[in-house]
């Protein structure tokens, strides 16, 4: 009977794919000095399921009944977490308790502190709470330090996690955010395609109503060093304010107008109005550019606590990349400038095309089309 | 722009928590104050019941039986009450077996159930064949695989599954099997009229597989274009009496395509707490300009973004649809669908990916939804209406 009454349960399934609020508990724990205070909020109905906390049956829990677990709810889970710094274990301890509503209901809030001895360099955590009654629960922890903020997420699977703090981990968000940097410029074709407009005259120079080669490397490199330098220190001023909130411009006015710099620049190659100036261009619009990495690094999320670490980190990756993208360009340019391919193909003919889907892109952002793939 | 972003993202959404931290816990002033009222009441028949199960259980967790009947007592109740935690409780009953691959015929069967409620499609059909290998005449083992099948699009093996039933199951269900997988792949007019016919010639069916076969037959309907007959269908299906949140789920769909955003809100109330329905209910308060919207938009908010965190991706189409349909977001909902429909695959996701590719202006993005389309010969009148339009935008 009983393999019948689980087919007809079956029945019901055909295609339900249900998403609703599974259990979880948030743990967020703050690291100073040699002592961990932390906050567990845990669900009402899960601590129900796992000791009872309806105690006249009525299938509703009050305050009072819940004032009066207390002791029992910290017995029950502070054993299931186990808190350690490097080889030292941290004895936990209830301070206090509340109440918050989450999304999915009522959560008994308890605060604890935890003592390790000595200045806490990494946390170890092993938690357990539930896992035995409910394999699907999750355990949420926020773990916030001086240095920063680092999350987890602990499952029957991954029931224990170290989290080194300091130094390190700043180290270590450092170098994620300059990656993303030099990933960001190199994917980043519009960014990539002003900047190479700027520079393919770098080496020529516009006399008599035509280009010509330019003699020596020398004026080539610093004419080159005088335009990056000056996007780079744009570029660095706008990213900046805007990261910190200081000013905020609608992402698809910067959108627009950093595809009419792309489009500015180009033409400039094809029908010359600016040259020698051209390192002023270059700041004009970095300052445009600047807000479109902030977008971006909005877009990453900026850890709290380790704001400058992330911002710095990431500017640095987007100097690091274009960078690079100017050392293969300079000798090449420089090894091919007296060449009709160069002065033609590359100058006019690159400029026209990149002028072209910088149009594109501007219609684009500024009436919101999709019109081309890239 | 996103690409690199994806490493990170798992830390964006916990950062996102970081960020908006939940309102301040409070002290509650009197003793009284109701703080939750759980789903299940204490002195229900049925809840007693499962307390005993439980309680037996804990004095020998080896007892495959007690296991067996508690896990399918929680999965009930998570399919009727729309809530997952029961899913965990069935899992943790069924713990000496759930990593046990020779495990018996039983355990496979509501582990493979388990798993297709989590979404682990290729575990749970692992688990059925090995209860098919040990015993093909386990008819719950072939009906279940041929429903995972059809929620894959893979017809031709749930059409070989719905074959196996044959003889193990009651010939309505047999053909509602079959019915439903020609109806998804050419068949629909033949299909409906062929279950339509089994269902008046079997007076003898059981609630559940009038429930069942009705609910397919208002889907079959709704997709062929006849709103009067699938409308008809869901109320029968209703009045059977059976509390289903699918059924309520896809009728509440239905009403919406059909601009009667009152009768979702009648459907729904008091059912706030299965957030697909509250999804439905908060598009049905949007469309008729409720102010419970606004209260509902930020719940269902809140709790996807508690799925985030935790890494859950099991509501991605109906993520994608609130994106779309309530917050107007066509783009995001995009990037949704199509991550939804690398594992989902029924009609409705397949819709979900149209219409945000439409949405988004970005016809291209519909191109899998399309081949499908193309070789399942799926007849759904309004995803050929989608189709019709992605064709004329798509440049």
């Amino acid at each position: 009977m009983r393999r019948w009454g689980l087919a007809l349960l079956l029945l019901l399934l055909a295609g339900a794919a249900e998403a609703h609020k599974p259990s979880d508990s948030y743990l967020v724990l703050r690291v100073e000095g040699a002592r961990v205070e932390g906050q567990w909020d845990i669900a009402l109905r899960d601590l129900d399921f796992a000791i009872g906390l309806d105690a006249n049956d009525d299938g509703e829990i009050n305050w009072g009944e819940l004032r009066t677990r207390h002791g029992d709810i910290a017995a029950y889970a502070l054993p299931r977490l186990k808190i350690g710094a490097g080889r030292a274990h941290c004895p936990t301890q209830a301070t206090g308790h509340l109440v918050d509503d989450h999304s999915d209901g009522a959560y008994a809030v308890m605060r604890f502190a935890a003592d390790c001895g000595s200045a806490i360099e990494s946390v170890s955590v092993e938690y357990a709470l539930f896992f035995d009654l409910d394999p699907q629960h999750k355990g949420l922890l926020r773990l916030e330090h001086p240095g920063g903020t680092v999350t987890g997420i602990f499952s029957p699977e991954k029931a224990a996690q170290e989290f080194s703090l300091g130094e390190v981990s700043r180290l270590r968000q450092f170098f994620d955010y300059s990656a993303e940097g030099v990933w960001h410029i190199w994917i980043g074709f519009d960014h990539v395609l002003f900047l190479l407009s700027l520079l393919f005259p770098a080496v020529l120079a516009f006399r008599n109503r035509t280009w010509h080669p330019v003699e020596r490397f020398r004026p080539a490199f610093w004419d080159v060093f005088k335009i990056v330098t000056s996007f780079t220190v744009a570029h660095s001023i706008t990213l900046s304010l805007a990261a910190l909130g200081v000013i905020s411009i609608p992402s698809r006015i910067v959108e627009s107008a950093i595809a009419a710099s792309v489009l500015v620049a180009a033409l400039n190659n094809v029908v010359p109005v600016v040259m020698a100036g051209r390192w002023m261009v270059a700041f004009g619009f970095g300052l445009v550019h600047g807000f479109g990495f902030a977008s971006v690094l909005a877009d990453l999320g900026l850890p709290q606590g380790a704001l400058l670490v992330a911002l710095v980190g990431f500017n640095v990756g987007v100097e690091v990349g274009q960078l690079a993208i100017v050392s293969a360009f300079l000798p090449f340019a420089f090894g091919v400038r007296g060449t009709w391919l160069y002065r033609r193909m590359v100058l006019v003919g690159g400029s026209c095309a990149i002028a072209a889907l910088a149009f594109v892109w501007l219609l684009e952002r500024v009436f919101d089309l999709k019109l081309i793939a890239v | 722009m996103v690409g690199p972003g994806w490493r990170l993202i798992p830390g964006l959404a916990l950062l996102a928590w970081a960020a908006a931290a939940p309102a301040a816990p409070y002290l509650p002033r009197d003793d009284a104050q109701v703080l939750e009222r759980l789903p299940v009441r204490a002195g229900d028949p049925a809840w007693r019941e499962v307390r005993r199960l439980r309680q037996e259980l804990s004095r020998n967790t080896q007892d495959l039986g007690v296991a067996l009947t508690l896990a399918e007592r929680y999965y009930g109740l998570a399919l009727a009450e729309g809530d997952p935690r029961y899913i965990g409780y069935a899992q943790s009953a069924l713990k000496p077996w759930w990593d046990a691959a020779d495990a018996p015929a039983g355990a496979l069967l509501l582990r493979a159930t388990l798993r297709q409620y989590l979404h682990d499609f290729d575990g749970a059909i692992a688990d059925l064949d090995r209860a098919l290998a040990k015993d093909s005449r386990n008819g719950a083992a072939w009906f279940q695989r041929a429903v995972i099948h059809i929620v894959q699009a893979r017809y031709p093996d749930a059409r070989r599954d719905c074959e196996g039933m044959r003889g193990l199951y009651a010939d309505l269900m047999v053909l509602g099997c079959a019915a439903t997988v020609e109806a998804l792949s050419g068949g629909a007019e033949a299909a409906y009229a062929g279950l339509r016919r089994a269902l008046d010639a079997a007076p003898a069916a059981t609630p559940t597989q009038r429930l069942w076969v009705l609910t397919r037959l208002a889907e079959i309907a709704d997709r062929l274009g006849l709103p009067a007959e699938a409308d008809r269908h869901f109320r029968q299906a209703l009045a059977v009496g059976i509390r289903d949140n699918y059924l309520l789920a896809v009728y509440a769909e239905f009403l919406l395509d059909q601009n009667r955003p009152a009768e979702v809100v009648a459907l729904l109330k008091g059912h706030e707490r299965s957030d697909v329905l509250l999804v439905r209910l908060a598009l049905a308060e949007k469309a008729m300009g409720l102010r419970q919207a606004a209260g509902h938009e930020a719940t269902i908010r809140a709790r996807f973004d508690a799925a985030r965190l935790r890494g859950d991706k099991l509501h991605l189409q109906d993520e994608a649809r609130f994106t779309l349909q309530f917050l107007k977001r066509p783009k995001e909902a995009l990037k949704l669908a199509q991550e939804n429909y690398l594992t989902q695959r029924e009609p409705g996701d397949a819709r979900m990916l149209m219409e945000a590719a439409l949405g988004a202006g970005d016809p291209r993005a519909a191109k899998p939804a399309l081949d499908w389309l193309a070789n399942a010969r799926h007849e759904d009148v309004y995803i050929r209406r989608l189709a019709e339009q992605l064709r004329k935008t798509a440049p």
